[in-house]
């Protein structure tokens, strides 16, 4: 029996070498993986969810998403984020916050992502950008938002296109409205119902609501 | 094959026209002196590079590359960084030893450093009892190790010394073993011979076949253990004894261990390509006289470093693989599997050679 075992775990042990040797080997002859950083700084690309400093994306007309709902400087733990907004009255006569002044301080950031996650509207991420050294500590604390530029507006793209899509579907064709009516009316309800309700209320509830939502696609 | 024996009988003649017969002796020492340590330093330079650039590859990196092309440089920086260090001298050591432990070990290495046939009628040191000296004077390394640890007067050198002497100790037995069985399919200890035998006959890796080829992977693995080197490096381990013995060293006498530990791979590597691989004779197959031609065409020396850096790439790939083993578990494949296999080597060798069964 120990007979038994000394041979079987003599094989067994040089088989399990032979195939350290080879994974080794087979290590040897791959592409290394080294980047020679400051040389090849033109090609050189981070991977997708490199997280390199704080930025809100702007369209070619200069718009942003950020509504200044405040939710990502509260979800900082580094208070590396201030907000700065102001009420604006709409044509209508409702009020409506704006935002001024998105500070976001590079220097205080330990790179969470936790304010990206607790945004309702996707308007800041994480680029790849990594050569964030400055001489000067004041350098690091930066604007966000670029001048001049506005939120993007939803509503008045998505209003008219929606009954503009409904009215036609409905003469058409009787059986499908039913269907496609409360999807299209869903589908604005939603954005609407939370527009108002983040910066009006601005409390714990649509914060943890928000959180549990975007937290899914964000890790995917 | 080139006789490099013309070579030194020129220079022999021209010394002895003008200088008398002691005279000419002791030029020719110097001479060959200058050379072995020439090379030594040479090989040393080239085995660091070698293995920081393996031991990049393997774990998928580039290694050095920013001094000089390739990071060719890189090395003789180091050097010369190594060269300028303070030698610190500490409280309580035992000076004498402490002092004396790093030239034992560099000794011992320059002494077996010399034993390798580089070229036909090129060895320096040959007797017919080559092999046989070999083991006794890469046993003195041990002694400088011991004597490293223990006049250090710290904990981790003397843990690291002595598990570095059972270590030494432990391998050499069946390295002698394997040595053993090569020299009963050789007939001879000298490693002029040895090489010249397998020249004429074939290397004795094939001439041996089975149990050959047995040895030649224990004396792989014995050799590994006996330079200190991963998956043996229990006296060194960094993670847990700092450095092991040469913890207490800087300066150029830690550059000797580190030396020394270089050359003993080469070393061993070149043993194993003298015993096993033909030293400097060249590749034959019997019957294709036209490739036989061609490979004599190759100078012996050409050979004899092609195999020895083979041997050591061979070492190195299985350094960079392995992880370290304990010290119970090193001990334990030494004498429950190494020293039981190279005995019945051994014996296997003999009945082998006793009936004719090699070639």
């Amino acid at each position: 029996m120990s007979n038994n075992n000394y041979f079987s775990g003599l094989f067994f042990g040089i088989k399990s070498l032979l195939i350290g040797l080879g994974v080794t080997m087979k290590e040897f002859f791959t592409r290394k993986i080294t980047e020679q950083y400051p040389e090849n700084r033109k090609e050189l690309k981070m991977f997708d969810r490199f997280r390199g400093r704080l930025i809100m994306p702007h369209n070619e007309n200069n718009e942003h998403k950020c509504i200044g709902c405040g939710l990502c400087q509260m979800a900082c733990p580094n208070g590396s984020i201030k907000v700065t907004t102001e009420m604006l009255e709409a044509e209508d006569g409702k009020k409506k916050r704006s935002l001024v002044k998105y500070e976001y301080d590079l220097g205080c950031c330990m790179f969470c992502e936790l304010c990206i996650t607790a945004c309702p509207q996707g308007a800041i991420e994480f680029c790849t950008d990594f050569e964030n050294a400055v001489f000067d500590r004041a350098k690091l604390v930066q604007q966000l938002n670029k001048p001049g530029s506005k939120v993007a507006e939803k509503k008045p793209v998505a209003k008219p296109v929606a009954p503009a899509a409904a009215k036609p579907v409905t003469e058409a064709k009787p059986v499908a409205p039913a269907a496609a009516e409360p999807a299209t009316e869903a589908k604005p309800a939603a954005p609407a119902a939370a527009k108002p309700a983040a910066p009006a209320e601005s409390a714990e509830a649509p914060v943890e609501k928000k959180e549990s939502n975007p937290e899914t696609p964000a890790a995917v | 094959m080139f006789d490099f024996k013309v070579v030194t009988n020129w220079i022999d003649t021209l010394l002895l026209s003008f200088l008398p017969g002691w005279a000419a002796t002791l030029v020719e020492c110097v001479l060959v002196a200058l050379a072995i340590i020439t090379l030594y330093a040479v090989f040393a330079i080239i085995l660091i590079y070698m293995e920081r650039k393996i031991c990049a590859f393997f774990q998928c990196r580039l290694g050095p590359n920013r001094v000089g092309k390739w990071g060719s440089i890189q090395v003789l920086a180091d050097v010369l960084k190594m060269l300028t260090k303070e030698i610190i001298d500490m409280k309580n050591v035992d000076r004498l030893l402490h002092k004396m432990a790093p030239f034992l070990v560099i000794v011992a290495s320059m002494l077996t450093f010399a034993c390798l046939p580089w070229n036909k009628g090129a060895e320096v040191l040959d007797f017919n009892i080559g092999i046989f000296f070999f083991l006794a004077a890469g046993s003195i390394g041990v002694v400088g190790i011991l004597l490293a640890g223990w006049s250090s007067n710290n904990k981790y050198a003397l843990i690291g010394a002595m598990r570095s002497g059972a270590q030494i100790i432990s391998y050499e037995v069946s390295i002698g073993l394997v040595m053993l069985t090569m020299i009963v399919l050789t007939g001879t200890m000298s490693f002029s011979e040895i090489c010249q035998q397998q020249a004429d006959l074939g290397w004795n890796i094939f001439r041996g076949h089975i149990p050959a080829v047995l040895c030649f992977i224990i004396y792989l693995i014995a050799g590994n253990a006996e330079c200190n080197r991963g998956p043996f490096d229990m006296p060194e381990a960094e993670s847990e004894l700092t450095a092991g013995y040469h913890v207490e060293y800087s300066g150029m006498h830690f550059g000797f261990y580190y030396l020394a530990e270089y050359l003993n791979l080469f070393i061993c590597a070149g043993i194993a390509s003298t015993i096993f691989l033909g030293g400097w004779a060249p590749f034959h197959i019997p019957g294709l006289d036209g490739f036989n031609h061609v490979m004599d065409y190759i100078p012996g020396a050409v050979w004899m470093l092609g195999k020895t850096f083979f041997v050591v790439f061979l070492l190195m790939w299985i350094r960079w693989t392995f992880p370290r083993l304990r010290i119970d578990q090193l001990l334990a494949l030494e004498w429950k599997y190494l020293m039981p296999m190279s005995l019945v080597l051994l014996v296997l060798m003999a009945i082998c050679v006793s009936l004719g069964l090699t070639f």
